[in-house]
């Protein structure tokens, strides 16, 4: 049986993503470039008896699928830098209260409205140290219309695996260019379910740690009754400040993500194995960094590209190998550093790190990342 | 008999954080006394707030609570509403959360006429900050930010709701205690948003700083100023100027609710499927 195939734009291919997922809620604001998600879903969402609503701000539409969540829904919302901004807000309150969510952000140009249709990866800082507080950040990147899909439906399985808010961050050139996919089959891809209590009402505790870093998450309305809040809370969900349990409690959330980066953290080698400079990229800037590997290849320099998939968590333990063994690390980005500054660290002062930065809302192309290749000496 | 309020207490989580005089508690066992009349099941409730000192009230209560960030009451509850729209959805939180930094998502909760009640404790004042001027102190009185006496004009909560579209809109005082109950239980029962100002006191950042020597003078002036609508109707403007109209103020069942709207779409989508 031959699969469906269709010719879709990014942002279209991550609103089918979120249907193959079960999302059945979306709450958004429109925003450029992000609003054909927004288009999809009010469409296909009532097909299903699902609900779309757009919400009256960024802040409210952040907080509409939160307490979807909290009502048994799994859920979405989509934005771009500025409602990145404003949804940080209620992302911290994802990541405190625990509330599975995905938040598809299409990387513009910025800070504040900056260049509102000109494609960036200025964001991906944002993703991480965007809320205030200590909290866990699952940020990924793809880099073609079929991995937005994919990824997509990976974000809300580790949205629900992990229980808490996953961002999806693909640049402006990738939300909207337009190529081929691949429809997978139903059960081809793994979608995993919410881990929903066991224990009867009396019993249920929503952040009960006896059943793991990640406790079972029981619905509103699903005959459990329950206290959520976004202070610090106890176990039973009810707030405190007693140090020992903050402590405590702040570190979980941490860890959920941090004790699990193998399993959250997905990269693609290119060519690496003989690699003496080695390319790290990303999101759109990785198509333009393969073409300058390859031209490097036949022009006889050993180059090869560690390709980002997972942002967040970075891939630490990977380019801190890498770095033992090429000659220099060369980073295109659409930004004025941001990804560089997580080389540095794990480069530890083993290997130059060389940035090519480009903020003008134009594409990095194969030439500039080919001339930075070969400056590494 | 007295009636037993513990029964929709959580138990262990008294005593509550509301200073003495304050109306709070008050409205609380309004709510309580509400929920019973109407036999709301617990599990099937959920009872969203904001931040501040009302907003702590959903702790109390034994049901789905959701204490979410500052202003935000209103959006979450409409994801909790939509998603379920089979739920009782209560809002409950203070002036200055709903009305300033939740000011947005309140009027548009309004607009949309989604069947959730959001009862607003009007104390005037941010309470749990210490007292800063909210967008209901009135002009010229002092907050620990109005220092010299608020130069801002004050809104009027049930105006701002029925122009915004709510199609049920009463206000009561925590000194009308047996009223809150009823006019709860009348807010719940209408089918689209209702809105139920109660004013209450903050004698602790609102009363000691505006020369009320006690609760009770501060009672008194809630018992004062007063006037129910149907006495209002008998009253000449002169006689009404500096008095709040009480009891239910507006309402409208001809405006279609949201959720039930929503259901339509989905019957139009599916059936255009």
């Amino acid at each position: 049986m031959s699969k469906k195939v269709a010719f879709l734009q990014g942002n279209e291919a991550a609103a089918h993503g979120a249907l193959y997922a079960g999302c059945n809620f979306f709450g958004g604001y429109p925003i450029t470039p992000s609003t054909e998600v927004a288009e999809v879903m009010s469409i296909e969402l009532p097909k299903i008896g699902g609900k779309f609503i757009q919400m009256e701000d960024e802040i409210g539409a952040m907080a509409a699928i939160l307490g979807a969540s909290l009502a048994g829904s799994k859920v979405l919302t989509s934005t771009s830098g500025p409602g990145l901004s404003l949804k940080q807000e209620l992302i911290g309150y994802g990541c405190i209260a625990e509330i599975p969510c995905v938040v598809y952000n299409v990387m513009r140009g910025g800070p504040s409205t900056g260049m509102p249709t000109g494609p960036s990866q200025s964001d991906v800082m944002c993703a991480k140290w965007g809320t205030h507080g200590d909290h866990p950040a699952i940020c990924l990147t793809p880099a073609s219309v079929q991995e937005t899909y994919e990824e997509v439906i990976r974000a809300f399985n580790l949205s629900e695996k992990y229980r808490t808010p996953v961002m999806v961050m693909p640049d402006e050139i990738v939300a909207h260019m337009r190529e081929r996919i691949v429809f997978p089959e139903q059960g081809e891809i793994e979608v995993v379910p919410r881990k929903t209590p066991t224990v009867p009402p009396e019993q249920y505790k929503p952040y009960d740690t006896s059943f793991g870093d990640v406790p079972p998450l029981a619905a509103f309305g699903s005959g459990y009754k329950f206290h959520v809040t976004g202070l610090n809370k106890m176990q039973d969900g009810f707030p405190t400040t007693k140090a020992e349990i903050v402590q405590a409690e702040e570190e979980r959330q941490v860890r959920k993500v941090d004790a699990n980066v193998d399993d959250i953290v997905t990269f693609e080698e290119y060519l690496l194995d003989d690699a003496e400079v080695l390319v790290v990229a990303y999101g759109s800037t990785s198509r333009s960094a393969r073409y300058a590997v390859n031209i490097a290849r036949e022009q006889g320099i050993k180059a090869g590209m560690f390709r980002i998939k997972t942002f967040w968590p970075f891939p630490d333990k990977q380019i801190k190998a890498l770095a033992g063994k090429v000659k220099g690390i060369v980073i295109p980005e659409m930004n004025l550093g941001m990804c560089s500054l997580e080389l540095e660290r794990c480069a530890q002062g083993k290997t130059p790190v060389l940035g090519i930065f480009r903020v003008d809302g134009e594409p990095i192309n194969p030439d500039q990342i080919l001339d930075k290749i070969k400056e590494v000496k | 008999m007295a009636f037993d309020y513990e029964k929709f207490l959580r138990p262990g989580k008294l005593p509550h954080i509301w200073c003495p005089g304050c109306g709070h508690g008050i409205v609380m066992k309004g709510l309580i006394r509400a929920m019973d009349t109407l036999k709301l099941k617990k599990e099937e409730t959920a009872l969203v707030s904001g931040i501040g000192c009302a907003s702590r009230l959903p702790g109390y209560i034994d049901c789905c609570t959701l204490h979410t960030a500052h202003g935000r009451a209103a959006a979450f509850a409409t994801g909790v509403k939509l998603a379920k729209p089979e739920m009782n959805v209560i809002l409950v939180g203070g002036d200055g959360d709903g009305t300033a930094i939740g000011g947005n998502h309140f009027i548009h909760a309004c607009r949309r006429n989604i069947d959730m009640t959001y009862i607003i404790m009007n104390n005037y004042i941010y309470g749990m900050t210490g007292g800063q001027f909210s967008p209901c102190t009135p002009t010229g009185h002092k907050a620990s930010t109005t220092p010299y006496g608020n130069p801002d004009p004050g809104f009027d909560i049930a105006k701002l709701a029925i122009g915004a579209g709510a199609t049920f809109v009463a206000r009561g005082t925590a000194f009308h205690a047996n009223q809150i109950d009823k006019l709860i239980v009348e807010a719940i029962q209408h089918k689209g948003f209702s809105v139920v100002e109660i004013l209450d006191d903050c004698p602790t950042t609102y009363g000691r700083r505006n020369k009320y020597k006690s609760v009770i003078e501060m009672m008194n002036r809630l018992k004062e100023v007063a006037v129910p609508v149907k006495a209002a109707e008998k009253m000449t403007a002169e006689q009404l100027q500096g008095k709040v109209l009480t009891g239910v103020l507006y309402k409208d069942d001809s405006k279609p609710e949201y959720t039930a709207e929503y259901a339509k779409v989905i019957e139009r989508a599916t059936a255009a499927k």
